[in-house]
């Protein structure tokens, strides 16, 4: 028996898909009332570790104890009645039901669920909710939530059926600022009422801020565990990389830019949203060579559309987009490339590249009409491939073959064939929509170089990005977008993270600030 | 009767079996598993009917013996579906041809043979009285009076229970369904299941009190008017009730016209139905263009619990 310090306990933990090793002998353990951060990159295998704490996945091999006792984790059902909860970076959360019927789903008691019943659930439900401070409207379809208050719901249902345990994987990924430290306080609640708390993140000021003890992940592996007050950021990104990170970012800190000629102006542009409301309202904003325009806001404020209307995807309403000194008339995709706009799309595999397709066809998708690549409507076979294999080498994407489906290729890979292709047509304007999601630090280093790299070639760069780290590093200039609109706009040198934070949650709403 | 009772009375007779069978069409689709076998299911259960009753003469086997017909294809349908995550739409086109075809084959030595009448009538002599429904509904047959209650219980039973509950949440999003510890793969079973038998019953219906002689392909494409009829539903009991009686109306306008006495070729009306179906799934697709379909989110999409995202 070990002793009762430690209220769970995962040993040796090994997880394998496939040929892919996710969890390498793993050690994690908790304390009852404490707030634990596992930090790590994306794919270091915290996500993995704990939907198997969860019951989503099962280990290949290892021992979970909990109180002491073995414990074998069969289904997230069994984990809820150990009293492990988690809320997914990705809710688990049925859109068409109410945010009540969606805490009481999977309940057992009482076939017959009238009015009566569904009032008295909602008036618990409504008490916890309100005990922890995390309010929401509980009768009300989720997809009318916003996504803090979806999390809010998703944290009150773990709470409801009596978890123990809450595991909050990247809760800080969708919040706001002011969103995120409102949660913070949530936890210090969760505390005091002897909950223990795991948290996944990689930002390592949320660790600092809220966790009492820390354990690093790194490529499947547990470095170490450690108590919050023995240890500092820099000790912690050290361990979390592997490397010394602060070198590789000085490097591509952006010049003072010149001020080149206005490439891309856009002014009061309307676009009809999903739900009937407008995503971009009145919307303008300018791009000039030589610059990075960054685009900071909180998901779901007119940033997808802005990346589709500027790439003729969907048409505007009201408004007009000029480039390059040519007015856009209406919607044209085949317009925008030929304007010399390229795109990098939010979801690379969804409309970025065609997975089950090769790199050499991936790669011809925007340049197969041009006379190098094409004679009469067929392909330029043997060139093209000589083409392609020449790309591949400059980016440097490793793939098993030029012929294999992309879907293959790691997310890194993907993103550089992607920008290979993108670059490669000599864009006057490149949009890059969240480029370095999902990516591991060495890809992202290489993404942020090709982007500054095409604004030292006096190109311009429109990024729209959540990243407000990644926003504040490369941009020349930052604007913030809220409710559709430009709510605020800073230089690079001017730009704080507080002051961002504001105008991403729509507290301040003032347009004049120092440019 | 005057003219409009009379259409009523045949709407109402005509569209009970496409009631059945969009009632399990929706049971099915709900829980998220596309439902296109209904045609087969339907013949299968108006021969098994025609079989059973010609040999028992008894009502209760005879809806019992399509209850398990209806049950056994639908346990195909999701051990297909469910188990071997095969595609839904092929195993649904594959049990239409299987139904048509094994239906016709065992039902030879039986085809002509008038089935005399099976089903009781529910006499409520005095609502004769009422003027225009009142005859409509005095001298209903049993099925028909279970359909009704079929349809009150689907409603309830969606948006009353716990199981309810469950059912709209794994159509929606299995993935959390499953996480909050609802059985996926066995409520899914039960679904196809229960439903295949719902859509058996339309064809023993159909038999039995619509048109009493067992004939090869005698449903006549109305297992396809009833996929059609859960999108017009939008997966919903008591619309899939208006939306069954108004194509049942439709069935019957043309016979009607015939025996007024029209020039308009007795073919051309009879394609009345089925030119509706077509003209109402293009104004709903006009009028819904920019809402969302109502579809169960997960329709077609089988589940798997161990995934990498």
């Amino acid at each position: 028996m070990t002793s009762e310090r430690h209220s769970l306990e995962m040993k040796r933990i090994v997880k394998q898909f496939g040929s892919v090793l996710a969890n390498d002998h793993v050690d994690f353990d908790c304390k009852p009332g404490e707030v634990h951060a596992l930090l790590g990159e994306n794919g270091a295998g915290k996500s993995t570790i704990m939907c198997m704490l969860s019951g989503v996945y099962r280990p290949t091999s290892g021992e979970i104890r909990i109180h002491g006792r073995e414990v074998k984790i069969r289904s997230p059902k069994e984990a809820a009645k150990l009293g492990i909860g988690m809320v997914f970076q990705n809710f688990r959360l049925v859109q068409t039901l109410t945010a009540a019927e969606n805490i009481v789903l999977g309940e057992k008691s009482s076939f017959w669920r009238g009015p009566g019943w569904m009032k008295r659930k909602q008036e618990e439900i409504a008490a916890i909710a309100e005990h922890f401070g995390l309010t929401f409207p509980v009768n009300r379809p989720i997809w009318q939530l916003s996504v803090g208050e979806q999390q809010r719901v998703e944290i009150v249902k773990t709470l409801y059926r009596g978890a123990e345990f809450i595991i909050l994987d990247e809760p800080t990924s969708v919040l706001t600022p002011g969103e995120a430290e409102q949660l913070f306080q949530t936890l210090e609640q969760m505390k005091k009422e002897g909950k223990t708390v795991i948290l996944t993140t990689h930002k390592m000021k949320e660790v600092m801020s809220v966790a009492d003890r820390i354990s690093v992940m790194r490529k499947g592996r547990m470095i170490h565990t450690i108590d919050k007050q023995d240890t500092n950021e820099k000790e912690l990104a050290k361990l979390m990389v592997g490397k010394e990170v602060d070198a590789m970012q000085r490097e591509i800190q952006p010049p003072i830019s010149e001020q080149g000629r206005v490439l891309l102006d856009v002014s009061h542009l309307d676009v009809q949203g999903d739900h009937g409301r407008l995503a971009l309202n009145d919307l303008s904003l300018q791009v000039r060579a030589g610059e990075i325009v960054g685009v900071a806001g909180v998901a779901g404020n007119g940033q997808k559309e802005l990346a589709e209307v500027l790439n003729g995807l969907i048409p505007w309403k009201r408004g007009s987009i000029v480039f390059n000194g040519r007015e856009f008339k209406n919607a044209s995709v085949r317009g925008a490339i030929e304007a010399g706009i390229s795109h990098v799309p939010e979801n690379r595999m969804k409309s970025g590249l065609a997975g089950s397709l090769g790199a050499v066809d991936n790669l011809l998708f925007k340049t197969y009409r041009t006379e190098e690549r094409s004679k009469f409507g067929f392909l330029r076979s043997r060139a093209n491939r000589e083409w392609s294999k020449s790309l591949v080498e400059q980016f440097d994407v490793k793939t098993p073959g030029l012929d294999a489906p992309v879907r293959q290729l790691s997310g890194g890979n993907q993103q550089k064939l992607l920008f290979a292709r993108e670059v490669n047509r000599q864009p006057l304007l490149m949009v890059a929509v969240h480029p370095t999601q999902g990516l591991d630090v060495g890809a992202t280093d290489g993404v942020h170089r090709l982007l500054t790299g095409i604004r030292n070639e006096g190109k311009g760069v429109l990024l729209i990005s959540e990243d407000l780290d990644e926003v504040m590093q490369l941009s020349d200039r930052i604007l913030i977008i809220y409710g559709g609109r430009i709510v605020g706009e800073m230089s690079h040198e001017k730009a704080d993270r507080e002051t961002i934070g504001m105008y991403m949650a729509g507290i301040q709403e003032t347009k004049e600030e120092a440019v | 009767m005057d003219f409009i009772t009379q259409l009523l009375v045949a709407a109402l007779s005509s569209g009970t079996p496409l009631l059945f069978a969009t009632l399990g069409g929706i049971l099915i689709e709900r829980s998220g598993i596309i439902q296109l076998g209904a045609e087969g299911l339907m013949l299968m259960g108006a021969v098994v009917a025609a079989i059973t009753f010609i040999h028992t003469g008894s009502l209760g086997l005879t809806l019992l013996a399509v209850v398990a017909i209806g049950a056994a294809l639908g346990w195909v349908h999701s051990f297909l579906t469910v188990t071997l995550r095969t595609n839904q739409i092929v195993s649904g086109l594959a049990m239409t041809l299987f139904g048509t075809g094994l239906s016709a084959y065992i039902g030879k030595s039986i085809t002509g043979i008038p089935i005399p009448r099976a089903v009781p009538k529910v006499n409520l002599d005095f609502l004769d009285g009422v003027p225009v429904l009142g005859p409509l509904f005095a001298h209903l047959d049993l099925l028909t009076w279970i359909s009704f209650a079929l349809v009150i219980a689907a409603h309830l039973f969606i948006h009353r229970t716990s199981w309810g509950l469950h059912l709209r949440a794994l159509g929606d999003n299995p993935p959390t369904a499953d996480v909050m510890g609802i059985p996926v793969q066995l409520f899914r079973y039960g679904c196809v299941i229960a439903g295949s038998m719902l859509i058996g019953l339309a064809g023993a219906d159909m038999l039995l009190v619509y048109s009493p002689t067992w004939i090869e392909g005698m449903t006549a494409g109305r297992g396809w008017i009833a996929v059609a009829l859960i999108i017009f539903a939008r997966w919903n009991p008591l619309r899939a009730m208006f939306c069954a009686y108004f194509f049942g109306m439709m069935d019957t306008i043309g016979f009607k016209i015939q025996l007024i006495g029209s020039a308009i070729p007795s073919y051309f009306l009879k394609m009345i139905p089925y030119i509706v179906t077509i003209l109402v799934l293009m104004y709903l697709g006009y009028r819904n263009r920019n809402k969302p379909s109502g579809s169960p989110e997960a329709l077609g999409t089988p589940y798997i619990r161990e995934q990498r995202f």
